[in-house]
């Protein structure tokens, strides 16, 4: 079977709605995505592990649901794809680390839990920079996802499987995680939505952990309106997870019905340079589309948002440094046999990570050790305070912000060289919104350089979604 | 009276102690597994505990409630407190972490009154998880020196702790050994642990040092494994007269980690402070700041039961022994207190109701107290011997109660009138003159020869203090 | 170089990490985290006195569970997936020293 045409992809809602009425089959979705996973995984690798036996199993109970003339749910036989770093029951997760390679959670995420109980299917497990500690996939252990749109380049990352897994059609929707920009950054690259909630929006539950009071779990889609089903869907409390917020959430789905008329879109004056001209440009089309629509352009200053990856590039290792501490080869996972216990750590630990989390894990070790904890790990959270406060005196003035979302286009392969801080570059713009605890999500605004994707960040206050949702809606209705 | 020989010359001993607490919830601290002693290895498990990836702590609501019951025990402040990681890699602790309170801890700067009156201060008691248990196979007796491996067990990581710590003012062994004790009662009156020390739920370090009064402290050891309260006395005396050995033959105490050996009576080194641990100690991302009303606290203070101490007041009180005599604290310590009382309030002796409590009773009473009361009544009316007393409370105790004149009635036990004793009396003179002359002039032996002559008469009927009185009455 | 961070440094930050590192290992990393705390010079120069660190995102306290047993992982499940098991245990090399 030949691949399906990308041209006009049918949204999720749509593909529910056919699915619970009975016009299509939850089975006839995924395997036009199958279908697409055959054609160009190899080329692509996506995925760490496609779930080909157990898809067909639940989406052949989701039509006997339909069937028996029950509802399977709002993301009936919507087909998703999984970053590998969330736990499923039996199902290996690895983090893309040697150090998980063949573990199976005895335990499901509750996202996990909550996506079944939508009745969508999950047809695979993406693959992820190792721990989600990158930005182009290129830190994996199984080898780098391919960007869809030019496969020379990189997806981005981490969650460059699940950006490319939407991109290249594989699934409806996917979802990651973002720390510092690992859903935005590839969905900008790959040319697809890619939003991270407010801290404690999604329950981390059953995620595994890279830098606990930055990790968000959000969706990638190919629209907007999807991102808003996704996250009313998986949005909400946990009593499993102490950081999740205890309200409801107001629904999105609703809120992009809104325009932007009136809204306050700020500009942030003082914002580091570096982006490329071509992404520079489409940033100034999408202030102008918004003043089209009806928003406000207003100058805001976020003076600290410039020390945002230096901080950010202390507390995640640092709490990093911990939450890798539990890979010792002891429970599950790797284990490299020694002499005495102590010799087992370091030799599995020197052998199951790779060079990216070692690196890590030296620098949040070294950042909370005896004697630097206050020259390095206290000042950090003292600049975390600067920028969520410097953001908050911002939102006064604007509703949302748009800053770009990734300094350029997809690069190619191994062209960030092996300086660590040339790749970290590529997040200066996301990290602060994880800093501060913000929302923040990409959308796909035109191309740039060799007609490659651009993604416009819309940022904004905590628990502000709807009003960032209306903004990207306007966005995308623009280029319609 | 010291069940210890106290130190050499005038060196004094400074010991502060550091007391582990399992609290008696039925979850874990942070996740759903039960907290049970005694279960199949690794059975108690789930994702928190096993700190399997993504599994994330949420604080139990009960253990809260427990800790701050210690708290206002120990006269702590209670106050919004926070979690830490202490980060430190070892088998039996799961996430290479320990989830502790470091800076900001739940309950502060509270004291602890021994029965002897002396005030230990309470720097801190705050919350934190427990690690699992490590079983050292191949070597000699479970030692971690010579094994070829060691097996974890899961169950107890976990399990909630309170750990109680205090400020270095203990000055003896008798004291170390008091502190533990009172506050084992302290923790079993509030309901907060079963504080049993030989299965672990009560775990005691010591800290200790020693100096000459009017000089600075000196370096200090920490005793681990202290697994009695008789060997907290023990461990603290033998690393004392270590210490003072090794400093009046010109050497230095460094400062150690030792472990006591119940075996041999000696402490031995662990760990020295120089290759201590960097334990990276941060706030836990994982968890939410705990911050108690002032609702909350009062209601804990409100519901507290009335403490050892002043139980052992009251009951000095009623029965005019000592607060810190042995029947006193025994009977206390056993919670045995309001039963005796109870027999003062059903018209009986409350000093012989102790007595009898004390000797008779290992748990609590099944007696009635009116019961009880009616036998405390007999035996200082002369009505009973004590040997006869005591016959009749076995039985009491045997049946769960009955009348105790009826008892001693069945026995034979019957009142011996005062005018038949007088004859036995005079008869007992008449019969051994000799002894007779003695006793007047002062012999104390003499007494027991005439008693014995009653007894033998009254064939063991009399009353023996009966008969001293008239005997004495006699010698005018 | 700014040399916030020497090779001794490394060293004893991979032990504490229990991470084996090479001597060739311990050159790059030196040079590769002292590269990265360069950028701290920044940082340094800001007036942080009056500042109060940020620990959490969002602001909640109070987040409890009762105290309700819920049921357990299977223990033949869970020691499957372990590199070594004996008894019902998770079994380890001799634990030893420090390391
Ligand atoms: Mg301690
Ligand atoms: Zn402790």
């Amino acid at each position: 079977m030949a691949a399906p045409a990308r041209a006009t992809p049918p949204t999720a809602a749509a593909v529910a709605a056919a699915v619970r009425s009975g016009a299509t089959t939850a089975a006839q979705v995924l395997e036009q995505h199958l279908a697409a996973i055959a054609g160009r995984e190899p080329e692509i690798h996506a995925f760490n592990l496609v779930l080909t036996e157990q898809a067909r199993e639940r989406a052949a109970a989701i039509d006997a649901t339909v069937a028996a003339g029950h509802d399977p749910g709002p993301l009936a036989g919507v087909t998703i794809a999984l970053k590998d770093n969330m736990c499923t029951r039996g199902v290996p997760t690895t983090c893309s680390s040697k150090i998980l390679d063949g573990w199976q959670p005895p335990y499901d995420a509750t996202v996990v839990n909550t996506l079944r109980d939508a009745g969508a299917v999950i047809v695979g497990k993406t693959n992820l920079d190792e721990f989600a500690m990158g930005s182009s996939t290129e830190n994996s252990a199984f080898g780098p996802t391919r960007n869809p749109h030019d496969t020379s380049r990189v997806p981005g990352g981490s969650s460059g499987g699940s950006a490319a897994s939407v991109a290249a059609g594989f699934s409806q929707v996917a979802l990651g995680s973002d720390t510092g920009g690992s859903i935005r950054q590839p969905a900008a690259l790959c040319g697809v939505v890619g939003v991270k909630p407010t801290y404690g929006y999604v329950s981390r539950y059953g995620l595994v952990a890279f830098a606990s009071s930055l990790d968000q779990i959000g969706p990638f889609t190919n629209s907007v309106a999807d991102a808003a089903l996704m996250l009313d869907v998986i949005g909400g409390h946990d009593p499993l997870d102490s950081t999740s917020i205890p309200q409801p959430h107001p629904s999105l789905r609703d809120a992009i019905q809104q325009g932007v008329e009136g809204l306050r879109v700020g500009r942030i004056t003082d914002l580091p340079a570096g982006a490329d001209p071509d992404v520079q440009e489409r940033l100034e089309a999408a202030f102008d589309a918004l003043r089209a629509a009806g928003a406000t352009i207003v100058d805001v200053e976020v003076p600290a948002f410039t020390f945002g990856l230096t901080a950010y590039y202390l507390i995640a290792p640092a709490e990093a440094s911990s939450n890798l501490a539990r890979y010792d080869g002891v429970r599950y996972g790797l284990r490299v046999e020694a002499a005495d216990t102590h010799a087992m750590y370091g030799a599995t630990r020197a052998a199951g990570f790779g060079e990216e989390v070692k690196r890590r894990i030296m620098l949040g070790t070294y950042a909370l050790s005896a004697g630097y904890y206050d020259a390095y790990y206290g000042k950090a959270l003292k600049v975390r305070r600067l920028i969520h406060d410097d953001f908050d005196r911002a939102y006064q003035r604007a509703d949302v912000l748009l800053t770009p979302t990734s300094p350029s286009v997809a690069f190619k392969f191994g062209d960030k060289g092996d300086n660590p801080f040339a790749m970290y570059l590529c997040d200066t713009y996301t990290i602060p919104t994880n800093l501060a605890g913000h929302p923040g999500m990409s959308v796909p605004f035109g191309t740039g350089a060799e007609g490659l994707p651009v993604g416009v960040q819309v940022l904004a206050g905590t628990l502000q979604e709807p009003v960032m949702f209306r903004a990207a809606a306007a966005l995308e209705r623009s280029l319609a | 009276m010291s069940a210890y020989d106290g130190l050499p010359g005038d060196w004094e001993l400074v010991v502060g102690l550091e007391v582990h607490v399992e609290l008696a919830t039925t979850t874990k601290l942070f996740s759903a597994s039960p907290n049970r002693f005694g279960d199949e290895p690794n059975t108690n498990i789930d994702p928190v505990t096993l700190g399997l990836p993504g599994a994330l702590p949420v604080l139990n609501e009960q253990a809260v409630e427990l800790a701050m019951r210690v708290g206002a025990a120990l006269n702590c402040t209670i106050q919004a407190c926070t979690f830490h990681r202490k980060n430190y890699f070892y088998p039996d602790m799961p996430k290479a972490y320990q989830v502790t309170q470091y800076d900001q801890p739940l309950n502060v700067d509270g004291h602890l009154d021994l029965p002897n009156g002396v005030r230990v201060g309470i720097e801190r008691a705050h919350m934190e998880e427990d690690a699992g248990k490590s079983t050292h196979i191949g070597g000699s007796g479970g030692r971690v020196h010579g094994a070829t491996a060691s097996l974890i067990d899961l169950n107890r990581a976990g399990v909630p702790l309170v750990e109680i710590v205090s400020r270095p003012d203990i000055r003896s062994a008798d004291d170390a050994r008091a502190y533990v004790s009172e506050l084992r009662s302290i923790l079993l009156a509030v309901g907060a642990s079963d504080a049993k020390m030989e299965e672990g739920s009560m775990r005691v370090d010591a800290n200790v040092s020693v100096h000459k009064p009017g000089t600075p402290f000196g370096t200090r050891c920490e005793i681990k494994n202290v697994n009695s309260v008789r060997s907290v006395g023990r461990a603290i005396e033998y690393e004392a007269r270590r210490q003072i050995d090794l400093i009046e033959s010109g050497d230095v105490v460094r400062q150690q980690t030792r472990h006591w050996d119940e075996g041999d009576g000696r402490t031995h080194t662990l760990r020295t402070k120089e290759d201590a641990d960097d334990y990276r100690y941060f706030l836990e991302p994982d968890l939410v700041p705990l911050v108690p009303s002032q609702e909350w606290i009062d209601r804990v203070h409100a519901a507290l039961p009335m403490l050892p101490a002043a139980r052992r007041a009251r009951l000095a009180e009623a029965s005019g022994q000592a607060a810190d005599s042995e029947a006193v604290t025994s009977v206390v310590e056993r919670g045995q207190d309001d039963f005796v009382l109870a027999v003062g309030q059903a018209g009986g002796s409350v000093a012989r109701a102790l007595v009898y409590v004390k000797e008779a009773f290992a748990e609590s009473p099944q007696v009635p107290a009116a019961d009880l009361a009616a036998l405390t009544l007999l035996e200082p009316a002369g009505t009973l011997t004590a040997t006869q007393a005591k016959a009749v409370l076995a039985e009491l105790v045997a049946n769960n109660g009955g009348d105790a004149a009826a008892i001693a009635a069945a026995k034979g036990f019957e009142a011996m009138d005062n005018s038949a004793l007088e004859g036995f009396v005079q008869d007992a003179i008449a019969a051994d003159p000799d002894a007779w002359q003695k006793f007047c002039g002062g012999d104390g032996k003499a007494m027991g020869a005439l008693v014995g002559l009653v007894m033998k008469a009254s064939k063991g009927k009399a009353d023996g203090k009966l008969v001293t009185a008239l005997l004495n009455q006699k010698k005018g | 170089m700014s040399e916030r961070i020497s090779a001794a440094d490394v060293a004893k930050v991979a032990r504490l990490a229990r991470l084996d590192v090479t001597a060739e290992e311990i050159d790059r990393m030196t040079s590769q985290l002292d590269g990265m705390l360069e950028h701290f010079a920044d940082v340094d120069a800001l007036d942080l006195s009056e500042v109060t660190p940020m620990t959490q995102p969002f602001a909640l306290v109070n987040v409890f569970r009762a105290d309700v047993v819920r049921p357990c992982l299977d223990r033949d499940e869970v020691l499957a997936s372990a590199p070594a098991a004996e008894d019902g245990c998770f079994r380890v090399p001799p634990i030893g020293g420090e390391g």
